[in-house]
């Protein structure tokens, strides 16, 4: 019998984990607790590709962001996923700052960062010209990115199931057991017997790392919010822009989005609550303030939406990677904060490296395709093979959403592609139905409306997201309200 | 595929627009329509209130849709629905889509544009809190009680004084639901004062002016709103703020053209209204290209889309039979005092009257408009009361307009 | 003598009115109205309100019929008149203008769409 590993945690480092897992002849079961995948710290965050210059030299942060930043580019296009990279450039104000920017330079040197380089004045504002001309130089890296994180889980959690692994969603672990060598896992209503479990739970890790007892860590909430705002003003910046860290903080990102969008943030609160995901006026009024330090004519009427993600921020300063010292089969995947989507794709193989050292026999499935066809497959295809997918199947000739040209084709396929998207949300995060500049005004109803069709479920049942997120309370005419 | 005239959006500007080309001559026209019927948002706003200056007589939105249907359909004027315009490209050459065509393309010697407009989304309102369900804009939640047949909520907090949410208090009202308040921004509604009296105080709801939604509670469903006074400058004051309990939040808040395929043709954009900078006959800066009703600047009553319409529909019509009016002058109108723009923006004839449609900014009580050409006034005319809500306009006649050697300015002080 | 103010909601106009009354409640005078249908709306708001009722029914193929009043009904029917008008099922073929609830409060009800 093939072992079974359990990977607790859809999110960009479960999924790429798992994903890594059917690569060999195992039985892989990645459990969420949420109803899909990406709902936590991937499904918001700045969708960087860091370079590597920022983490302290020697620690598993340098090791896997130098290594991840560097794979990404080809898992991206294995995984349909979109990526560009646009490089990045940490500005500075003043000589004090240029010292700094020295000190980032002579780090990513030491991490071994490919693609250093620093701008004078002159140099920086020909590169870049809507930046603020009081920035008197920059740290360039060329060899960083940006990327679609959310995507990115979703097409290797779906690329996992494609290869055979297992997707428990709305599966949350509430209890760990030992049968022997063998873990059972409490999922919602489901139990799973595992020879190893990685808990990648996120934000959530350290809660499922004491439900077999050990407490050796424990994680923060820290919120982040963002401004997205609209297309037209996506090319206001090429590059990823970064401040120079100071005593007041790690400063305001503005950077071009994958999809087009320019997007702002993040603010930095510790908050108490690991779900909250409110954003606050005066939060969204620091974003403001402090990117207009980079770029000062931002045209924040461009908004289309604001959000906070929430990261999850270990009591320790590196990653946590290592069995517990409970169990030498249960594998922490914990306290990955920035640059975490940046190093996931290391992550994954220096994780199943970790399990194969400690006896997860590794036999190589020869079926493995790790090959994934975009969601976005239509819209890149010529004319002429588009009209023969309409005439094969005419619900591609229709539009649904008409910000992001979405069409019902697409939004049917999602609906049963796994991991199949049961919600709007599910449907936002892979094909960006309603994310554009209405921000579904006008396809929300015709959402509901496939989604109630397709899942066989009147439209009352249909939910945005998370369970309790039903968009229709009842009928009129005084049917059901 | 050629065509004489190519109307992008069947809604009542594009209705309105084929009938008066059709009535002035041409045969081979176009419709197309992204939603599965031709009238656009008419067939869900089913209150009266629409067709007194057009038809004489007070119709509900689809009553007012069906009677330009009829005449579209008397006269023979091709349609395509369930049909999408993926650009217009500045060579009048349409690309569209649809489930029985596949994607197609058309070369249009004139095009109008009609697409209407979008409602503002909760982003661009920038409202702190929480993104649960239960968060619509009325627009979204007239849909799904009129045409779908659901309630979006019960308990509901209603933000902007627009007209759509004036009109969706009222129906969610009659439908069962408990419209709690409705909050404006500024310190006077956005909608008709008919609005106010017959959807707001005929059932007892409170409109709190100056108010603004300060922020968003609940984690799955809207579990409330917090709302606050906001002061000269828009802005929250913290120590105003009040909780309401309630399942939904509706946005009215205003309205943006959508212009996404204006700007494919390169067709250069009003910064005010959102829509193409025009002359008097609706024609964009893109010879052969008219815009006409929200597409080009956001209106307060369909009748006035169907008149601007059918003025474009006429000037495209003259401009496929090569007998366009010469284009003997090029007056630019720029707006002044608190007059934020008008339309048209540019005038290139002195043949025919010109109605000017303009907004204002802000209230002004006992209004003194004036026209001048230069420090010449051409024109001046009083009104009691002209609010930001509500479209003015003043008619320039042929005679008035000779007498003009330079850019007009329209001012309201 | 006695003043009261109205907006008259007979057209998008919204004019302001004043309406002057005696001591018995007789109206002596309306001012303000744009036109002459100003006067008689006034007279109804203070004497006996009505308003026409816009909603939708059910229909014979599921999908949702707009109807209206085909005159305004008393302002305080409305809900009453939603309480009947809910439990009308509009047959199939019903056409614009078509009649399907008669004596509503006054008034009848009428399709304002095609039902197709």
């Amino acid at each position: 019998m093939k072992p079974t590993v359990a990977v607790i945690g859809g999110g960009v480092v479960g999924s790429l984990i798992a994903r890594e897992l059917t690569k060999y002849e195992l039985k892989v079961v990645l459990i969420e607790a949420r109803e899909d995948i990406a709902t936590g710290a991937s499904g918001a965050n700045s969708a960087i590709v860091h370079g590597g210059f920022d983490p302290v030299p020697g620690t598993l942060k340098a090791k896997l962001n130098v290594e991840g930043a560097a794979m990404m580019p080809a898992l991206t296009e294995e995984l349909g996923v979109s990526y560009k990279n646009n490089g990045s450039l940490v500005l500075a104000f003043s000589e004090k700052e240029m010292e700094h920017v020295g000190k980032l330079y002579a780090r990513g040197l030491e991490n071994g960062v490919p693609g250093l380089s620093v701008l004078n004045a002159e140099e920086l504002h020909r590169l870049e010209p809507n930046l603020s001309p009081k920035a008197v130089g920059a740290l360039r890296c060329t060899s960083a990115g940006i990327v679609c994180p959310y995507s990115l889980a979703i097409a290797a959690a779906g690329n996992a199931v494609d290869n055979g692994a297992e997707l428990w969603l709305a599966s949350p672990v509430t209890a760990i057991e030992k049968d022997g060598e063998s873990f059972v896992l409490t999922c919602g209503e489901k139990t799973l017997q595992a020879d190893y479990v990685v808990n990648c739970a996120g934000i959530r890790s350290d809660e499922v790392s004491r439900l077999i007892g050990d407490d050796s860590f424990s994680i923060k909430p820290r919120a982040g919010e963002y401004l997205l705002l609209d297309k037209s003003e996506g090319d206001t910046v090429s590059h990823t822009i970064f401040q120079t860290p100071n005593e007041m903080g790690k400063g305001i990102l503005v950077t071009p989005t994958v999809h087009g969008n320019l997007l702002t943030g993040p603010t930095a609160l510790n908050i108490g609550e690991k779900g909250n995901t409110a954003t606050t006026r005066e939060g969204l009024a620091f974003v403001r303030e402090t990117a207009a330090k980079s770029v000062p004519n931002l045209n924040y009427r461009a908004v289309i939406t604001s959000f906070t993600g929430v990261r999850s921020v270990p009591d320790q300063e590196d990653f946590i990677i290592r069995f517990s010292e409970k169990d030498p089969r249960f594998l922490q995947v914990a306290g990955i904060e920035s640059p975490g989507l940046s190093s996931a794709p290391a992550i994954a193989p220096y994780a199943v490296g970790l399990l194969a050292e400690a006896g997860l026999a590794l036999t190589e499935n020869k079926a493995f395709n790790g090959k994934r066809k975009s969601y976005h497959w239509f819209s890149s295809l010529s004319m002429e093979e588009k009209n023969a997918v309409i005439r094969e199947n005419p619900a591609f000739g229709r539009v649904v959403c008409r910000c992001e040209t979405v069409t019902e084709g697409e939004i049917v396929e999602a609906i049963h592609r796994a991991p199949r998207a049961t919600t709007l949300d599910g449907l936002k995060h892979r094909l960006r139905s309603g994310m554009g500049r209405c921000q579904g005004g006008f396809c929300t109803p015709l959402l509901v409306e496939i989604l109630a069709r397709e899942l066989d479920r009147s439209p009352m049942d249909v939910e945005k997201g998370a369970e309790g997120s039903k968009l229709l309370i009842g009928k009129t005419k005084g049917e059901s309200v | 595929m050629k065509k004489d005239l190519v109307i992008i959006g069947g809604g009542p500007a594009g209705l309105a627009a084929a009938v008066a080309a059709y009535d002035s001559g041409i045969r081979d026209i176009l419709i197309l329509e992204r939603d599965t019927s031709l009238g656009g948002i008419l067939q869900q706003c089913i209150h009266n209130g629409f067709g007194l200056h057009r038809f004489g007589e007070e119709l509900t939105g689809p009553e007012y849709a069906a009677r330009y249907e009829q005449q579209v359909q008397e006269r023979g004027i091709e349609s395509l629905c369930g049909t999408m315009v993926l650009s217009v490209s500045p060579d009048k050459t349409v690309t569209a889509m649809n489930k029985q065509m596949g994607i197609f393309t058309l070369e249009a010697t004139a095009v109008v544009l009609a697409m209407g407009c979008r409602e503002r989304p909760r982003g661009a309102l920038n409202i702190p809190g929480t993104r649960p369900a239960g968060i619509f804009t009325a627009g979204t939640a007239q849909r799904f009680v009129n045409m779908e047949g659901y309630m979006p909520g019960k308990e509901v907090v209603i933000l902007g004084s627009g007209d759509i949410g004036l009109i969706m208090a009222r129906r969610m009202t009659l439908e069962g639901a408990k419209v709690k308040a409705v909050c404006e921004l500024m310190p006077y509604s956005g909608g008709l004062n008919r609005n106010i009296v017959q959807c707001l105080r005929d059932f007892d709801i409170p409109l709190y002016l100056s108010h603004t939604v300060s922020r968003i509670h609940g984690k799955e469903r809207v579990t409330g709103v917090s709302i606050a006074k906001v002061d000269e400058r828009l802005q929250v004051i913290p120590e105003t703020e009040t909780y309401i309990p309630c399942d939904t939040l509706l946005l009215s808040c205003g309205l943006l053209p959508e212009n996404e395929l204006t700007k494919s043709a390169g067709i250069p954009l009003d910064g005010i209204t959102g829509g193409a900078t025009v002359n008097q006959n609706r024609e964009t800066a893109l010879e052969g290209v008219f815009a006409c009703g929200n597409v080009l600047h956001v209106h307060d009553l369909v009748d006035f889309v169907s008149e601007e319409a059918a003025l474009a529909g006429n000037a495209a019509a003259a401009y496929i039979k090569g007998n366009a009016p010469a284009k003997e002058i090029a007056l630019a109108v720029k707006p002044a005092g608190k007059v934020r723009y008008t339309v048209p923006q540019r005038i290139d004839s002195a043949k025919e009257e010109v109605t000017l449609f303009f907004r204002v900014g802000s209230v002004a009580d006992n209004a003194l408009l004036t026209v001048k050409c230069g420090d010449k006034v051409l024109l001046t005319k009083k009104k009691r009361r002209m609010t930001p809500g509500e479209m003015e306009s003043v008619r320039l006649s042929p005679a008035l307009l000779s007498e003009a050697n330079g850019d007009l300015t329209v001012c309201v002080e | 003598m006695k003043t009261t103010e109205l907006t008259c909601i007979v057209c998008p106009m919204g004019c302001t009115l004043t309406v002057t009354r005696n001591e018995e409640g007789e109206i002596l005078s309306v001012e303000g109205n744009t036109c002459p249908r100003g006067v008689p709306y006034a007279k109804n708001e203070l004497l006996h309100p009505v308003r026409t009722l816009t909603t939708t029914v059910k229909t014979a193929n599921g999908k949702l019929l707009p109807v209206k009043t085909d005159k305004p009904i008393p302002k305080e029917s409305l809900f009453a008149a939603m309480e009947k008008v809910n439990r009308v099922v509009a047959p199939e073929g019903v056409k614009i203008g078509d009649v399907l609830l008669a004596d509503l409060f006054g008034a009848n009800l009428v399709a304002t769409a095609d039902l197709r």
